[in-house]
């Protein structure tokens, strides 16, 4: 059903035609996204909900004598297109000049990524309905419960501007995530894909049951400081909270936790990190909200701090080049970082077990917050699948802690890495992230379940 | 769009659903910024189309489009029903909803002043003159401003014969001033934190604030946390500020009392609930002075939570949640009411727009007034900490223990704050915490208070919700934990 709903080459540049005729502004950017996506959701062993979408937003940015605004429609028609270019121009016209704002790019050359699967875009209700049977029908000879979803679906991005740049990206996904129940545990498992080939729903879900049936009668310990060993989806919805701080603005605006550290070695010298939309466990387009080519960015060298991304007129203000991070205009955010990479190990996970005399291992987190935002001391809770490691073995689920914990402190403090693997969470967008091992993580409370 | 809806219906029930709704929603929102004397976003969007939702072969599909010529509505009514039959592969059994009449009905929030008919020029100019008032303030090293205004038109039309015309006007606004010296960044928002304050209401709200008088306020507040002394750790009387409590509410009273939570839709993503079934009409919740509703209906308030019907056509109602301190009701749909025997739905579900599923949201779930003012409560007070404006917030995915932190907070000593704390936090469990509740200021001290982005749901889905609060003292709570060493 997907891949007929992508909009075709012919189509979007119709569309931005339309609008830069359209328009009287010195300058002109047409933003065009179009999106069809489906998911099955599960819960107690049946499907309860069971969705499907369609959607084309488009949006104009006009530019007079150096102020910009932005007006956005879903309605593609040419009367539709004439209003939202006369919306733009009416919000830009009445507001202050913007002494940062550039000309905007002319045309640029992209690197090709090749993100698009027919066949994941191709992906039916009942494809998704009969995998999802297959993994309930496990779930129960286990005699256990299972909520979560199966999504399939495409994306297109098309930029344009009156200066002649013109770039456009599709990409699919697929995405499987489960929670298996017990009457006093839970396992959990979750992984995104652009191609739903790579996907395994059933092994996932095993290892989710598997996880659920180790954490039976879990125990409770005392809180108190304990080395973890955090599966990747637990260590990206902490390090999620980073990405901002690597935005020039944030250091501009003096928000960043890297305000005063650039340069200086506050992490473990284990610790390396780029910003790579190259990466082949990486998604997204190959270029930024003005259409600039994004570059792979080394932002953390062996500890250290060390880059910044920046959008064209950041990179101005700081005296740096721009990296091809932009956030669309006009924005106060100004740019970010979005296709992270860390450095992983080779240090398996069963190797970081069985090397812990005394420690936790953490399935996923929750509920994360920021409670300082320049030692970046984030809270949060520990969920479906927390494990006490004794000498090298797990020996029991425990109830779940609750943690005060630094990122700053937590970074400098990774004893060991895995191989880093593309990992799904719910406090983060996808990135590329190893198991760690880290000393002395912070749990201060504890639950009762 | 009631053209549109029929559409739908008609081909839904030709290809053989059961049940079948039609929501046409077109959005029009315009969303402005400023930061450090310069405008950031200014965005105005539009969005129309609509989303199907059937009952076929006992199972539940939804498609929604917004190409909304006749063949790709009836297109997309024929995908929903070609959906449910999937979802009736891996059926246990019927879906069964709570009877509901069909109404004819159109509904409109009340407001003064449209905020699309103000200039947009003036609403920047109110930003930029709270900015540099935020500014002149030294040690002032960020002020950030912004507004948002909504207008949502939906019609609704079920095959239960049901088609109601709704409006809602929705309008907010906010500044945040944020001072980095010594290695530490402090942060003061008003009349909220995280976008301010947000009601279904004109652009009259807005002007309500004062922004621009009460941005020197903040902005001195900003720095003179970098002198203040850290909350202390330990247990203590603490006392919330209304917008404080909003919050608290919110996160340990409005998810917890979610149905589908509780009977384990959610379990995936936003979780469960320790409010099992069992606990209904048994569970002490909180102290006797703690009473609580679920309130959708315009009497109660024009918050974030206020419609005339639901997304499944139920009208707006009143629902106890706690009755002194006792644990009385849950926030229901059709299908969970009938799921546990109710009569009815408390009328909760509700979709973020015509591309999403309806799902039980809280509507406005508010703390009704005590008898305290709140003079007399602070002079009430021997040893206690006042805090105000919320920072942080995390609570387990049962909705049992919580940690908050504020941006900052008071000593009160003999009655009388006596000085000013930075960092400060609190935690503890739900019920222990709301028994705890010693006092509660009057109507004169009650807020409608609105936030704006709860987060629900696989897709995610972001709504609004309303929670009425007066400031309130409880005792014995662990205070300063998340700043321990």
């Amino acid at each position: 059903m997907a891949a007929a709903h992508l909009l075709p080459q012919a189509e979007l540049e119709r569309i931005a035609e339309q609008v830069f005729r359209a328009s009287d502004a010195d300058e002109t950017e047409v933003l065009i996204e179009a999106v069809t996506d489906a998911l099955t959701r599960f819960a107690n062993n049946t499907i309860h909900q069971n969705v499907a979408e369609q959607a084309v937003h488009v949006s104009v940015r006009t530019v007079y004598d150096g102020r910009t605004a932005r007006a956005a429609t879903n309605r593609t028609d040419a009367e539709s297109l004439r209003r939202v270019a006369a919306a733009s121009s009416a919000l830009a016209r009445v507001q202050p000049k913007h002494p940062d704002l550039l000309p905007m790019p002319g045309p640029q050359r992209y690197r090709t990524v090749q993100r698009f699967f027919p066949a994941t875009a191709a992906a039916t209700p009942e494809d998704r309905a009969r995998a999802v049977l297959q993994v309930l029908r496990m779930i129960e000879r286990h005699r256990q419960t299972a909520a979560g979803i199966l999504a399939t679906g495409c994306s297109q991005m098309a930029l344009a501007n009156s200066r002649g740049l013109f770039a456009s990206h599709q990409q699919t996904r697929a995405e499987f995530s489960i929670t298996v129940l017990e009457p006093d545990s839970s396992g959990w498992q979750k992984a995104n894909t652009p191609d739903l080939a790579a996907l395994d729903p059933l092994a996932l879900a095993e290892r989710a049951s598997q996880k659920a049936a180790a954490a039976r009668a879990p125990r409770e310990l005392e809180p108190g400081r304990y080395t973890v060993v955090l599966e990747p989806s637990a260590a990206l919805d902490l390090l999620g909270f980073l990405f901002y701080d690597f935005a020039g603005t944030a250091v501009l605006d003096q928000r960043s936790c890297l305000n005063e550290r650039l340069g200086k070695p506050i992490f473990g010298r284990n610790i390396s990190l780029w910003d790579d939309v190259y990466h082949p466990l990486q998604t997204g387009a190959p270029f930024d909200g003005e259409g600039i080519p994004r570059q792979k960015v080394l932002l953390v060298d062996r500890g250290v701090p060390c880059n910044l991304v920046y959008a064209r007129h950041t990179a101005r203000k700081m005296n740096a080049r721009p990296t091809g991070h932009a956030l669309p205009l006009p924005s106060e955010l100004g740019e970010a970082p979005v296709n992270l990479v860390w450095a992983g190990g080779d240090t398996s996970l069963e190797a970081m077990i069985a090397s812990t005399e005394r420690g936790i291992l953490v399935t996923r987190l929750w509920y994360i917050r920021e409670v300082d935002p320049y030692e970046k001391i984030l809270t949060g809770m520990t969920r479906d699948g927390t494990f006490l490691i004794e000498n090298g073995r797990l020996v029991c689920g425990i109830r779940n802690f609750r943690f005060n914990q630094s990122l700053i402190e937590m970074l400098a403090n990774v004893e060991q890495l895995g191989p880093a693997v593309r990992a799904a969470g719910e406090e983060s967008f996808e990135m590329v992230v190893p198991a760690m091992k880290v000393a002395n993580f912070h749990f201060t409370e504890v639950t009762k379940f | 769009m009631e053209q549109i809806a029929n559409w739908a219906l008609d081909t839904a029930v030709a290809r053989g659903a059961s049940y079948a709704d039609a929501r046409v929603v077109e959005l029009r929102q315009r969303e402005l910024s400023t930061k450090n004397g310069q405008v950031g976003t200014l965005l105005e969007s539009e969005s129309l189309g609509i989303g199907i939702r059937v009952i076929a072969d006992g199972a539940w599909g939804f498609a929604s489009t917004d190409r909304l010529a006749r063949k790709t509505v009836e297109a997309c009514a024929a995908e929903a029903v070609a959906i449910a039959r999937a979802s009736a592969l891996a059926k246990k059994q019927d879906v069964v909803l709570a009877p509901e009449q069909a109404y004819v009905d159109t509904w409109q929030n009340p407001y003064i002043k449209d905020p699309f008919r103000i200039p947009v020029e003036r609403q920047i100019e109110l930003l930029l003159a709270a900015d540099a008032e935020m500014r002149r303030v030294p040690g002032v090293t960020l002020a950030e401003g912004s507004m948002l205004f909504r207008r949502i038109e939906q019609f609704f039309a079920s095959t239960l014969g049901s088609r109601i015309h709704q409006v809602k006007l929705q309008s907010g606004a906010g500044i945040v001033a944020t001072s980095f010296a010594d290695g530490e960044i402090q942060r003061r928002s008003y009349p909220n934190s995280f976008g301010g304050q947000h009601a279904l209401a004109g652009y009259e709200l807005v002007e309500s604030f004062d922004l621009v008088g009460q941005a020197p306020r903040i902005a001195e507040e900003a720095v003179a946390l970098h002198k203040a002394e850290p909350c202390p750790e330990g247990v203590r009387t603490i006392l919330l500020d209304s917008s404080q409590l909003a919050l608290q509410i919110h996160e340990s009273i409005g998810h917890p009392i979610e149905l589908d939570r509780v009977l384990g839709q959610e379990a995936n993503f936003a979780g469960m609930s320790f409010l099992t079934l069992d606990q209904l009409n048994r569970l002490q919740y909180g102290s006797e002075i703690v009473n609580v509703v679920a309130d959708a209906r315009l009497v109660h308030g024009q918050g974030l939570g206020t419609f005339g019907y639901d997304d499944e056509g139920v009208p707006a109602q009143c629902t106890e949640i706690i009755r002194n301190g006792l644990f009385t009701g849950y926030l229901t749909s059709r299908e969970t009411a009938a799921a546990i025997g109710a009569a009815r739905s408390g009328g909760t579900m509700r979709a973020e727009s015509w591309n999403r599923l309806p799902i039980i949201r809280m509507t406005n779930v508010s703390l009704l007034p005590g008898t305290w003012k709140l003079d007399e409560l602070i002079a009430d007070t021997d040893d206690g900490i006042w805090m105000e404006t919320n920072h942080s917030w995390s609570i387990d995915d049962r909705r049992h223990h919580f940690q908050f932190s504020t941006e900052i907070a008071w000593e009160i000593r003999g009655g009388r704050k006596v000085r000013m704390l930075k960092n400060p936090s609190y935690s503890g469990l739900t019920t222990e915490f709301w028994n705890s509740c010693d006092a509660i200021c009057a109507r004169e001290h009650w807020t409608l208070w609105g936030t704006p982005n709860c987060g629900k749901g696989q897709p995610m889905q972001t709504m609004g919700t309303g929670h009425g609060a007066a400031p309130a003292r409880f005792r014995n709570v662990r205070v300063g934990i998340a700043f321990s060493k």
